[in-house]
């Protein structure tokens, strides 16, 4: 590290209980989104969007979060960064709950979360050079802009693009990689300890792909940063993370290591999944169905489990009950299936 | 579609409303007390006094503006001050003439500027599209007023064959050359606003459809041309019947310079006169009426093109 | 720097092969040279301004000169009238040059006003959302329950007429559709991943709308303030016609026109003249503000 304003210390002054207590815990996080009609515009539905869900990110890890589309993966990003306010939940950062007495500011929590938003049209503003966009939020914050726009410079050499030939450039001049890249930096210009990285990948060519994500690699290697990698696409998910969460319309179903969670996935929807990848190994091949149709409308999910429309293993009880959480032997995976629970009553309960 | 329906005729309560309390305001936009607006300018104070307390002048203005609202919705809409008949009697007389001359520009616009927007939509970006696209500006560019003076400069100076301006009478008499011939200045001239902007909307629709992936599929297997034309024209007609409702009330609205010109008996000429004479009461109930008359129309055309096309519909 | 960072991001052949940065005026600009319709009415457009900006020292007579023997002479009189008299022997060119000011002010500047409080009545209620859009779009939809030329006409009317009251009336009736145009662009630019990112770094809220916010939704507006400036202008003339704006004897295309009715069995191309001028500009205006639409639209 020659350029030290990005070095980060061995130990981050920033951190605060040590590496045993977790970077970013997350309890009964719910977002409703209303949708009103009827005469008087008045509320008559709601889009459970994200619905009561708890997770942990540990320091310096990977937590994956997979879904089909619509299963409120993008809501939990917004709000975490509190782009969207939540309904309902507990967000505590590093031991300090954010935006509650006693705890820290939305503000200072977004000094410390940042966010990586899908490759699109709109993810740069086309107005402003791309070094203006990284260095805005420095700038906002306080820093001199000659010394906001240096440091977006560096930030553009550690992103692997060069300063003198892409500083100056607007974003419809540049490539989906290069605007993601520029993304990155734009999130690590204001130093964060989390990045959120929402599909950041989805839009790439394979090839490109491959390259940002080694990137990605590289830099929480070098700045000691932890991820939540939000994606579609499982591939992708395995590859990055430590560990991989599974939603399925705002719940989450399954969360465990990413090595035994593919290996030997416990929840029905999280073995569908990944049975309706392309398999490029015959031998890997599933027994499972793939699942199959579009999910539930996240209006009025269905009672109990809300997989248990899709499931092959419904019975009486899924419609019944929704099922919790549970070990089911391992205490680092967890999946909410009641054959995961041997009192469930479900006829396959933890058979296999 | 009954829940929309409805939905839209509730939302349109509180517009009415907002319309009906600028209109009122406008009396507290003049210079001066209210009362002297009311009155000729010579009344003697005991007459101001005795219409103050009449019209409950010296109550708070919500309280006025209630009472106001509640004489105007059984048509009681005051005197004129010019010639000291309800100013009901007045809008009732002129309304009709300027309905009839709405009616007919709109007409008139739609069977000039269809035609010419269908070909410049079929033909975009050819030399035909441009001249019909630059009429198109011209429409919308020409200060309908002026172009009044020189019609009337050519066709009754020069030429000596229309009339300048006025009526053959009261009652119009559309079996009659006597009375048509007064109307052919007028149409002509407040047509050519909704020309231009009828025409844009047609060539707009007319060339989507066109460039539309299966109708260059369609052509390119030899779909005969009248068949293209047929559907393109079918999906052109909603959005261009709703331009034509629009205008239709903008005219009403709009026709006050026109009629000007040719001392049209309508409301927009009752209006000018108005203004001209300081005669308040009449301005006032004009401009409720048209505004009302807008407001439905508008509201007309969203319920019909929602009928027809749900997917346009609003909030 | 860390290796393992810049090895992963050679960079390419058609990374060194983009175009040369032109930025997005750039692009408007390179795009308007060629459009050589847009050229030639700017520049007409140009000229008339400058014309009225610069009429007391083109001006070859007083504009206010009355005369009864040179009443309603034909252009060309004296070979000094270049285009003639009017009903009081005041030379045309004279009044028609200095008229321009006063038309082109009364035209232009309402909207200017208006699109700074409806464009900014129109950010705010995109941008705050919620009960504050609710408020400020349905006090709009009021005024949008007119016809423009009756707001116009019943405000100055009821306000009793004037250069000054015919310039309120007017600011009035555009407030309205600017605030409109205003707060669509503005919902569309919030709900953008460039905006919540720019959020998402803890700025304050009015530097986000300063940097990313305004600098797009500025586009729309203002195409769509150049559109309104030749309805303004054809409006105020209007007034002025109906004896709701400028008053006489000062000289405007609009009461000029209305003043020279009585003449058009005598003078008619006289009489004309000041709808000429009005068409003109109109036109040059209306093509214009075309132009730029088409020159600004980032999808071609």
């Amino acid at each position: 590290m020659a350029m030290t304003s990005f070095a980060v210390e061995e130990n981050d002054g920033r951190d605060r209980g040590g590496p045993r207590q977790p970077l970013l815990t997350v309890q009964g996080l719910k977002k409703h989104f209303p949708i009103r009609g009827g005469i008087f515009g008045r509320v008559s539905a709601r889009v459970r969007a994200v619905d009561g869900i708890s997770f942990a990110v540990r320091k310096g890890e990977t937590l994956g979060i997979v879904g089909e589309s619509g299963c409120g993966k993008s809501t939990v990003a917004r709000l975490l960064m509190r782009l969207i306010m939540p309904d309902a939940g507990e967000q505590i950062f590093d031991g300090d709950a954010v935006g509650e007495r006693g705890g820290i500011s939305v503000a200072e929590m977004r000094r410390q979360v940042q966010m990586v938003f899908q490759d699109s049209a709109s993810s740069l503003n086309p107005r402003m050079p791309v070094q203006n966009s990284i260095a805005f939020g420095p700038i906002a914050l306080g820093t001199r802009q000659a010394e906001a726009i240096g440091m977006a410079r560096e930030l553009l050499v550690k992103v692997g693009l060069n300063p003198a030939l892409f500083g100056g450039r607007y974003p419809h001049e540049l490539s989906g990689g290069q605007k993601q890249r520029i993304n990155i930096a734009r999130a690590l210009a204001m130093k964060p300890r989390m990045i959120i990285l929402d599909e950041a990948v989805s839009a790439l060519d394979k090839s490109v792909e491959a390259q940002v994500l080694n990137l990605l690699q590289a830099l929480k290697r070098d700045l000691n940063l932890t991820y939540i990698f939000i994606s579609h696409d499982l591939g992708v998910v395995r590859w990055i993370s430590d560990r991989v969460m599974v939603m399925y319309l705002g719940e989450v179903v399954e969360i465990g290591p990413a090595d035994a969670l593919y290996a030997s996935p416990r929840h029905p929807y999280t073995r569908a999944l990944l049975a309706s990848r392309p398999a490029l190994d015959p031998d890997q091949r599933r027994e499972e169905a793939p699942v199959s149709g579009d999910p539930p409308n996240p209006i009025n999910p269905p009672a109990g489990c809300r997989f248990h429309t899709r499931c092959p293993h419904a019975e009486a009880v899924c419609s019944a009950r929704a099922p919790m959480l549970s070990a089911g032997g391992d205490d680092a995976h967890l999946a909410a299936c009641h054959m995961q629970d041997p009192s469930s009553g479900h006829s396959q309960a933890l058979r296999h | 579609m009954f829940g929309y329906v409805i939905r839209r005729l509730i939302a349109a309560i509180p517009i009415a409303l907002g319309v009906s309390m600028i209109c009122y305001l406008l009396v507290y936009l003049a210079p001066g007390d209210p009362v002297q607006t009311l009155l000729p300018p010579d009344a003697d104070a005991e007459t101001v006094d005795r219409l103050k307390r009449l019209y409950g002048l010296d109550r708070p203005l919500p309280v006025q503006y209630i009472e106001w609202l509640g004489r105007v919705v059984s048509g009681d809409f005051g005197r004129s001050i010019a010639n000291g008949r309800p100013v009901i009697e007045e809008i009732q007389r002129s309304l009709g003439n300027t309905v009839l001359l709405a009616t007919l520009s709109v007409l008139v616009a739609f069977s000039i500027a269809f035609v010419l927007g269908t070909i410049a939509g079929r033909k975009a970006g050819t030399w035909l599209d441009r001249v019909v696209t630059g009429v198109a500006v011209l429409g919308v560019s020409v200060p309908n007023y002026w172009l009044a003076i020189v019609l009337i400069i050519i066709f009754s100076v020069e030429l000596m064959i229309l009339p300048s301006s006025g009526t053959a009478g009261e009652r119009f008499d559309p079996t009659s050359w006597e009375h048509i011939q007064y109307l052919i200045l007028p149409v002509i001239t407040l047509s050519m606003i909704p020309v231009g902007i009828i025409a844009r909307t047609t060539r707009s629709a007319i060339s989507e459809v066109m460039n539309q992936d299966f109708v260059v599929t369609l052509r390119a297997n030899g779909l005969p041309e009248w068949r293209v034309l047929k559907h393109a024209i079918k999906n052109a007609l909603p959005p261009v019947l709703a331009v034509m409702g629009l205008q239709f009330g903008t005219l009403m609205g709009g026709s006050i310079l026109v009629e000007t010109v040719f001392a049209w008996p309508g409301s927009g000429y009752l209006l000018s006169k108005a203004i001209l004479t300081r005669d308040v009461p009449v301005l006032q109930g004009t401009i409720l009426v048209l505004a009302m008359i807008f407001v439905v129309t508008n509201l007309a055309v969203d319920l019909i093109q929602s009928t027809l096309d749900p997917r346009i519909r609003r909030g | 720097m860390s290796t393992a960072v810049s090895d992963t991001a050679a960079p390419d052949a058609a990374e060194l092969a983009l175009p040369t940065q032109r930025g997005y005026w750039g692009t408007v600009g390179y795009r308007l040279r060629y459009d050589h319709v847009t050229l030639f009415f700017g520049a007409l457009l140009l000229l008339i301004i400058l014309a009225a900006v610069a009429a007391p020292l083109l001006a070859p007579f007083d504009p206010y000169q009355e005369s009864i023997i040179r009443r309603l002479k034909p252009p060309g009189y004296q070979d000094r009238y270049w285009l003639g008299t009017d009903e009081l022997g005041r030379d045309m060119l004279s009044r028609l040059l200095h008229g321009g000011r006063i038309t082109l002010t009364m035209g232009i500047l309402p909207v200017i006003i208006a699109t700074l409080i409806g464009g900014s009545l129109g950010v705010l209620a995109g941008f705050a959302g919620g009960v504050v859009n609710m408020s400020i779009m349905r006090v709009m939809d009021v005024f949008y329950a007119f016809p423009s030329v009756l707001l116009a006409v019943a405000i100055s009317g009821a306000m009793g007429g004037g250069a000054v009251n015919g310039m309120i009336a007017l600011t009035l009736v555009f407030i309205p559709p600017l605030c409109r145009v205003a707060e669509t662009a503005t919902t569309q630019v919030r709900n953008l991943d460039f905006v919540d990112a720019a959020r998402a770094t803890g700025a304050p809220m009015h530097l986000v709308v300063r940097h990313h916010v305004i600098g797009n939704v500025l586009g729309p507006i203002l195409i769509y303030a150049s559109s309104l400036v030749s309805v303004a202008i054809i409006l105020a003339s209007g007034l002025s016609f109906l004896g709701l704006g400028v008053k006489p004897p000062d000289p405007d295309w609009g009461l000029m026109l209305n003043a020279l009715r009585q003449a058009i069995y005598v003078s008619p191309l006289v009489a004309a003249m000041p709808g000429i001028a009005i068409l003109i500009t109109s036109i040059s205006m209306n093509l214009v503000s075309d132009g730029l639409r088409a020159a600004m639209d980032v999808r071609s």
